[in-house]
């Protein structure tokens, strides 16, 4: 089974969800998509065994073949391209990668180049396999980088996918291959608006999902207030406590070192497998 | 010498629109014939990219002069490539700034932004 861990607003406790879910696996395997600024790694020190760098396609024109048609500049519906003084200008960084302009082009004046985007690295720590997708600096979508990651865990079993904040593309496709989806959400106002832009996605995709409301206190949660008002199925709700927040700040996994926690995130598996086992029942066709 | 401004109704009494790639309107005014012609921005309502495709329009309507309060680095290198100049509007109408453009009071635009969509370098 694919768990993606998602939330619409960034410090909810993505990582801290995913990174001890997939430590209670026994053999799990962590994927880090949020590759921006992918960072459950520092949790699992993993020793890395092997990189890939990743890149994207980008348009090179031949000026030489190029007859002025104009076809490529208006199939391109990012603006990637303009046409000027007798010339196609490319727009690197507006350019979606498509491919579109190298397939339309009837001069076969257009080929591609490869542009690095980011790399996906591959690594153990104990017995968890970590895999982490880094996006380079001043890229603007992390999408091929997320694609490269998705790919490798395509046949494995029991692994979390720890998401990118939000709910745009790159939070689209790192939940395409999941069985089920955890949204992770704060017992704030805002956390439940976000809450509410994410439980959207998980239904336009019809994806199974469950809530897990984390740093919980004492007095109202209006998350687990949309959740009731929804019919969301709460998971689990996780206390704010300053043992968690000393772990979580020394970079240490508390699955791994502490019973008390380790107890709490095999309770959640078990959930979540209920209610997996739970949609496969009501979801069967007769 | 035809003049291309961004223009935001149109009117030759209109302001300036700020935003070069989100304008509704341009205005085209040809100095010989003393006459406005008024365009309907087709790149106001790309969803990215709006400046190169305004650009590249602009550069079709094969006018000398493009008058603007400021410009974004992508477009501007659309019309770099052309052979068109860039001056920098003073005044908030569209009038004013074609008899300041008259007057020789207008100035190149040297300053290119680099653009509000984190397309361009920062």
């Amino acid at each position: 089974m694919k768990i993606a861990v998602l939330s619409g607003k960034g410090g909810t406790g993505k990582t801290f969800v995913s990174v001890n879910l997939a430590e209670v696996q026994g053999h799990g395997t962590y994927v880090d998509c949020d590759v921006e600024e992918p960072n459950g790694h520092l949790f699992f020190q993993p020793v890395w065994l092997e990189t890939d760098y990743i890149s994207r396609k980008l348009p090179v024109i031949d000026a030489d073949k190029c007859n002025g048609c104009r076809i490529c500049t208006d199939f391109c519906k990012f603006n990637a391209l303009a046409y000027i003084a007798n010339q196609v200008l490319v727009f690197e960084e507006v350019c979606h990668s498509c491919g579109g302009c190298f397939l339309f082009c009837p001069q076969g004046a257009i080929s591609e180049k490869d542009k690095e985007v980011g790399k996906v690295q591959y690594g153990k720590s104990l017995t968890t396999t970590v895999y982490t997708g880094t996006m380079l600096t001043k890229e603007i979508s992390g999408i091929a980088v997320i694609d490269a990651l998705l790919s490798k865990i395509k046949d494995i079993e029991n692994v979390v996918i720890d998401c990118p904040p939000g709910s745009a593309c790159s939070v689209m496709e790192s939940i395409k291959d999941a069985h089920y989806c955890v949204l992770v959400a704060e017992p704030t106002i805002f956390g439940s608006h976000n809450l509410a832009m994410v439980h959207e996605l998980v239904e336009l995709y019809k994806k199974p999902y469950g809530v897990v409301l984390n740093k919980c206190i004492d007095g109202e949660n209006p998350s687990k207030a949309y959740c009731i008002e929804n019919g969301i199925p709460v998971l689990m709700e996780i206390p704010y406590d300053e043992k968690l927040g000393r772990y979580q700040s020394e970079g240490r996994i508390p699955a791994r070192e502490d019973e008390e926690f380790r107890d709490m995130f095999i309770k959640l598996q078990g959930i979540i497998d209920q209610e997996v086992d739970y949609e496969t029942a009501i979801s069967t066709k007769w | 010498m035809k003049l291309l401004i961004p223009a935001n109704e149109e009117n030759i009494e209109a302001g300036i629109c700020v935003s070069f790639g989100r304008a509704p309107y341009f205005l085209i005014w040809d100095t010989e014939k003393g006459n406005a012609r008024f365009i309907e921005n087709s790149g106001a309502s790309s969803s990215g990219g709006a400046g190169i495709k305004v650009a590249q329009d602009v550069v079709d309507q094969k006018v000398d002069v493009l008058i603007v309060p400021r410009i974004g680095k992508n477009a501007s290198d659309v019309i770099d490539a052309s052979n068109i100049a860039i001056f920098k509007s003073i005044n908030e109408n569209v009038m004013e700034t074609i008899q300041s453009m008259l007057d020789g009071k207008l100035e190149v635009l040297t300053d290119i932004h680099p653009g509000f969509h984190n397309h361009g370098d920062k």
